[in-house]
């Protein structure tokens, strides 16, 4: 019996940690050992106009030429239900139907936060809320752990790309900032609060939210002036500062005629003001209900040592 | 050899009062040399004192920190660090040998100062307070103030000495110092809403770190290091953390409540790494005039999360919460009052922009004192009520004499709480334990 398991076994492993190329279709990820599941949708490679060219903010131009790989994208902003898995070890451990494992369990997980980061805005198929970018990254981590598979934040070219939908009109419908309402919670409609994920229609290519609702982080630092050498393959712009950053997409903050696929939002200190803390906190802004994240998988992975640098490089101090 | 007269003289205008003027340390009477900082000192080196330090240099005011003070040299060196990083050494003067470490570091530490920070754990309050009120310090200290009532009796005597020295104490409950706040308590002290007759706090959450026990560690230093589940150092999250909101009830209602009931227990965080504390506290707080408040904490992870106060009053109802809410609402649903919840100055920075402005100016403006220990008392009412299960009086409760705290502070002493053979420790039970 011994040897049949074996490469049975060994097959498995494999499957699990993903060797085999993946069928690029749309699918859904349970987080094992919890009742929880998300949804991804293939986003095909191509490349597309990036920046926009008759906007009045200069830091979308010039407009050019971008080729992206293949890659999944969340349809949906990643929820509390999920995030708080991550956030607290004994209520994973509470809610998970098998033991975690050592090393999910050996993860460095966020501080608890002193405050109530729902802002009152509750749980359940909300978005979650108030993490910095090295706390997104840090989730993408415990969900490559939990599931063998890469999870990331998308580039600043992927997330427009994937809002763009094939479009070059300042929203993927068109131009007219009325008709974003059918689409997205921005601050006409959304009564100063998140909306639970998925209320509204999505964009062409299954993405629900990718306007309003949250802003969701990208992997990119904020240069006004980045457009002008971008590369053409598969930009991205990191950074070894903290502020600014790129969060794209808008929140229900934002006014519908700030909104669009090529506007670029950054991330500002004074989310953190209310941390009375000193170093402040690495995972959380105090003051920052509005921003989120949306996961990315490449189709193709990088290799074990790019993605192992990925998650494990040591956050900024921020003070 | 070292209480020069010039020393002295200092020392002297500061206990009476004496102005400090920014760039002309101004002593009446006295030819000392130009002075031109304000010496602070730091005790208690956590993230929060660290904190506060960068908020007083925030404060733009000639400062300088000239001492440091922690249980332990490796709190000390990471605060001093970010904050050396960022001042730099001209407002950074912290030399080996004012670097205190140990349970009697602060007192070294405040001898060098002007003004102090006081940021320990908060059982320790009492009597780093106690000790730079006697220095005829000014002081900046966190909350809560203390974390049983023979602290609070301490505080309470020393805030009259601070009173009559005319030494200005501002206390962390930093809604006091928060524009939402203060707005919208006005309005509900004009009468907008009528007589406030209920009430709600809450602070719901998911609770805070632990940080683990290691090998070598005494008990003491264990307990020191993992404080928060430990109440001669911590007042259990009621008071640790619910403060806040028990004492906007407090200012709301412009008193104290006269008796608490209350039930708590732990239901989810039953670990040994959890030490005594509860994991959730409910109470009701009578004041003098009849008015019940209800208050709400917990620790459970998962759940719904909520930290705000609510007020009935007798023609409206209020809702205030630190995200910046503010909200005045009449019996028919029409807003009378809504705080712009937009570019709101952060109270952290603003309760130091204030204490530092007064005694720049050589004004006497703050005596939070009082109210900080009546405050924290109230927490400790509602602590006393939940353990025991029973009724408790404010008047039971702040005369109570059990005494949280060790007889002997040193690393190889017994703390009086103590785990088990299998490392968990014995927590209150309600209907046996005794807390008055």
């Amino acid at each position: 019996m011994k040897r049949v398991l074996a490469p049975v076994l060994l097959i498995g492993i494999l499957a699990f940690y993903n060797i085999e190329k993946p069928i690029f279709e749309p699918y859904s990820q349970k987080i094992p050992g919890t009742p929880v599941v998300f949804d991804m949708a293939p986003i095909e490679g191509g490349t597309f106009k990036m920046g926009s060219s008759i906007s009045a903010n200069a830091d979308e131009k010039p407009v050019h030429e971008v080729t992206l790989d293949p890659f999944w994208m969340g349809t949906h902003e990643v929820t509390w239900d999920a995030f708080e898995l991550f956030l607290d070890k004994n209520y994973e451990l509470a809610i998970s139907e098998e033991p975690i494992g050592e090393i999910v369990d050996g993860l460095t997980r966020p501080s608890i936060p002193y405050l109530d980061m729902t802002f009152g805005m509750g749980k359940e198929n909300k978005p979650a809320i108030g993490m910095t970018q090295y706390g997104a990254i840090q989730y993408c981590h415990w969900l490559y752990l939990k599931t063998g598979i890469f999870y990331r934040l998308p580039t600043e070219a992927e997330w427009e790309y994937a809002a763009r939908a094939g479009s070059d009109s300042k929203y993927f419908f068109g131009e007219d900032a009325s008709v974003l309402e059918e689409y997205a919670w921005t601050k006409e409609n959304s009564d100063g609060m998140t909306h639970l994920v998925g209320q509204k229609k999505p964009n062409p290519w299954g993405l629900y939210d990718i306007y309003g609702n949250v802003l969701e982080w990208t992997a990119d630092q904020y240069d006004p002036e980045f457009y002008k050498n971008s590369p053409s393959k598969n930009p991205v712009n990191p950074s070894d500062e903290l502020y600014p950053r790129i969060v794209r997409g808008g929140s229900f903050k934002t006014p519908a005629e700030e909104v669009s696929s090529a506007k670029r939002f950054v991330n500002d200190p004074k989310w953190k003001q209310l941390d009375p803390q000193i170093p402040k906190s690495q995972w959380w802004f105090p003051e920052a209900p509005f921003i989120g994240l949306r996961l990315v998988r490449p189709l193709n992975p990088p290799s074990p040592e790019e993605i192992n640098a990925y998650y494990t490089a040591a956050p900024i101090a921020d003070y | 050899m070292k209480n020069t007269r010039r020393d002295f003289i200092k020392t002297s205008a500061i206990a009476t009062g004496g102005v400090l003027a920014a760039n002309s340390f101004i002593v009446p009477g006295a030819y000392a040399a130009p002075e031109t900082h304000l010496k602070l000192a730091l005790i208690g080196c956590g993230g929060r004192g660290t904190g506060a330090v960068f908020q007083a240099m925030e404060t733009g005011h000639p400062i300088k920190l000239v001492a440091m003070a922690d249980a332990f040299r490796d709190r000390l060196d990471g605060s001093l660090k970010p904050i050396l990083d960022k001042y730099g050494a001209e407002k950074v003067d912290v030399p080996e040998d004012r670097k205190f470490v140990g349970f009697d570091a602060y007192k070294h530490a405040i001898a060098e100062a002007d003004v102090v920070i006081l940021a320990t754990p908060p059982g320790f309050r009492p009597d780093h307070f106690t000790e730079a009120v006697k220095q005829g310090k000014q002081i900046f200290m966190e909350k809560p103030v203390a974390t049983d009532a023979v602290g609070i009796r301490k505080v309470l005597k020393a805030a009259e000495e601070a009173k009559a020295k005319k030494l200005n104490v501002v206390v962390g409950l930093q809604r006091h110092y928060q524009d939402n706040y203060r707005k919208t308590i006005a309005k509900i002290h004009a009468g907008e809403i009528g007589d406030i007759v209920g009430g709600q706090v809450y602070w719901n959450d998911g609770g805070v770190w632990v940080r683990p026990r290691k090998p070598e560690q005494t008990e003491m230093e264990y307990q020191m290091r993992n404080w928060y589940y430990f109440n001669w150092l911590c007042g259990d999250h009621i008071t640790e953390q619910h403060v806040h909101n028990i004492d906007v009830a407090n200012w709301v209602k412009k008193g104290y409540p006269v008796k608490a009931e209350g039930t708590g227990g732990r239901m989810v965080r039953t670990g040994k790494e959890f030490g005594e504390i509860f994991d959730h506290h409910t109470v009701q707080f009578t004041y003098e005039d009849g008015t019940v408040i209800h208050s709400e904490c917990r620790h459970f992870p998962g759940a719904a999360n909520r930290v705000d106060e609510t007020f009935q009053g007798t023609k409206g109802t209020a809702y205030l919460s630190a995200g910046n809410h503010g909200v005045l609402t009449d019996y028919t649903g029409k807003k009378l009052y809504e705080h712009d919840r937009e570019n709101n100055i952060n109270p952290y920075q603003q309760e130091h922009n204030e204490l530092w402005a007064a005694i720049v100016n050589g004004e006497y403006k703050f005596a939070d004192a009082e109210n900080g220990a009546r405050s924290t008392m109230t927490s400790i009412l509602g602590r006393y009520a939940t353990y025991s299960g029973k009724v408790i009086t404010m008047e039971e409760a702040i005369n109570s004499d059990i005494n949280l705290f060790p007889d002997t502070l040193a690393w190889d002493a017994t703390p009086k709480l103590v785990p088990n053979a299998d490392g968990f420790y014995p927590h209150a039970i309600p209907g046996k334990t005794k807390t008055v």
